[in-house]
């Protein structure tokens, strides 16, 4: 993903996704940003800045420029 | 080796469920999805073995990965279990915890802290701290433990589900490397004790059973095992076999022989002296 800053002028915010640098746009929520990854919810656990987002609160939480962003599913293991 | 005298009374079908937390569970043989070369042997053995209850871990999403575990969970209808794996202070297993319960929607958790990575030994201090929190905060904890029976009552008194004491280290396929101490820790139970960990055939979890634990939590032994699916329907039958054999009270072990037919009605085959 590409990304010049933390928030560019046009107004792309610049946010971290598993590791990865994603540029997203202003006033991007959890729940935008699932669908925009075409991460289906199920199965599926979202954390910000290390603190986990409750699956009802992934509408509103806006992401914030350089927020790090952790959406993780269930996998093997024993 | 010492075995309690104790004989769990059963009441005919649905009388002898494995219950924890409430929960009903038919099978007692609880199996883990780590280490299934992939989704297609791993829904064979999940049916193979009977299980109802299977444990899975929180990664990052992979897109490119084939299939879905949580499309495999819902047709098979069996309950996900999410575990802390991969966590080495109570700090991670609460945050690990809260992502199983939102992906996952559920409250229970199987709760690991391990101390290293060589070993995975449970990290005793870290574990009765994260399992105290976590009840606190309304989990249902089934607690990964070593077979220790103080550290099994302690466990048991901040108010687990369960606690899973290991036979031996995980993968290691060892067995019940102390059977004295897990008579002890069933013996003190206030809770279900689940042997987790170590079992590496069938007559390791059919111990497991023999010596009272209420169920077998495995994964490797099945999963990695050249055939996966036929050691999962052995497990199955090792632990039926192990429980009914636990709760049928076996006979005491003792230094010279029995009779077991009677010396009583002997015929006098003695030929007359010439």
């Amino acid at each position: 993903m590409s990304g010049g800053g933390a928030a560019q002028g046009g107004g792309s915010v610049v946010v971290t996704v598993n590791g990865e640098r994603h540029e997203v746009a202003p006033g991007t929520t959890v729940a935008s940003l699932l669908d925009r990854l075409g991460t289906e919810g199920r199965g599926v656990a979202v954390a910000v800045d290390g603190e986990v987002v409750a699956r009802s609160s992934w509408p509103e939480h806006e992401l914030a420029p350089g927020a790090r962003v952790e959406i993780l599913s269930i996998a093997r293991g024993g | 080796m010492a075995v309690t005298d104790e004989i769990t009374p059963t009441t005919g079908p649905g009388g002898d469920d494995l219950v924890i937390a409430g929960q009903r569970f038919r099978s007692r043989l609880i199996l883990g999805t780590g280490g299934a070369p992939n989704l297609e042997v791993l829904e064979q053995a999940l049916v193979a073995s009977g299980t109802e209850l299977t444990t899975v871990a929180l990664r990052r999403v992979d897109p490119s990965a084939p299939g879905s575990l949580f499309e495999l969970l819902e047709r098979t209808g069996i309950r996900a279990l999410p575990n802390t794996a991969g966590c080495f202070t109570a700090r991670d297993a609460l945050k690990t915890a809260q992502l199983g319960r939102e992906a996952l929607e559920t409250d229970w958790v199987k709760l690991e802290v391990i101390a290293d990575e060589r070993t995975l030994l449970p990290e005793p201090v870290e574990l009765l701290d994260a399992a105290e929190q976590l009840v606190d905060d309304g989990f249902v904890v089934l607690a990964y433990t070593n077979d220790d029976p103080v550290l099994a009552r302690r466990l048991a008194e901040v108010g687990v589900a369960a606690v899973m004491p290991l036979g031996a280290p995980i993968g290691s396929g060892m067995g019940i490397r102390n059977p004295y101490n897990l008579a002890i820790i069933v013996e003190e139970a206030t809770v279900p004790i689940v042997l987790d960990a170590g079992i590496g055939t069938a007559s390791d979890a059919a111990l497991a059973m023999e010596l009272g634990c209420d169920a077998v939590l495995l994964a490797t032994a099945v999963t990695r095992a050249r055939d996966p699916v036929r050691m999962a329907r052995a497990m199955r039958h090792a632990v039926e076999a192990g429980r009914l054999a636990r709760t049928a009270g076996r006979i005491p072990r003792r230094r010279y022989a029995q009779a077991s037919t009677s010396f009583e009605g002997l015929p006098d085959l003695d030929t007359p002296a010439e």
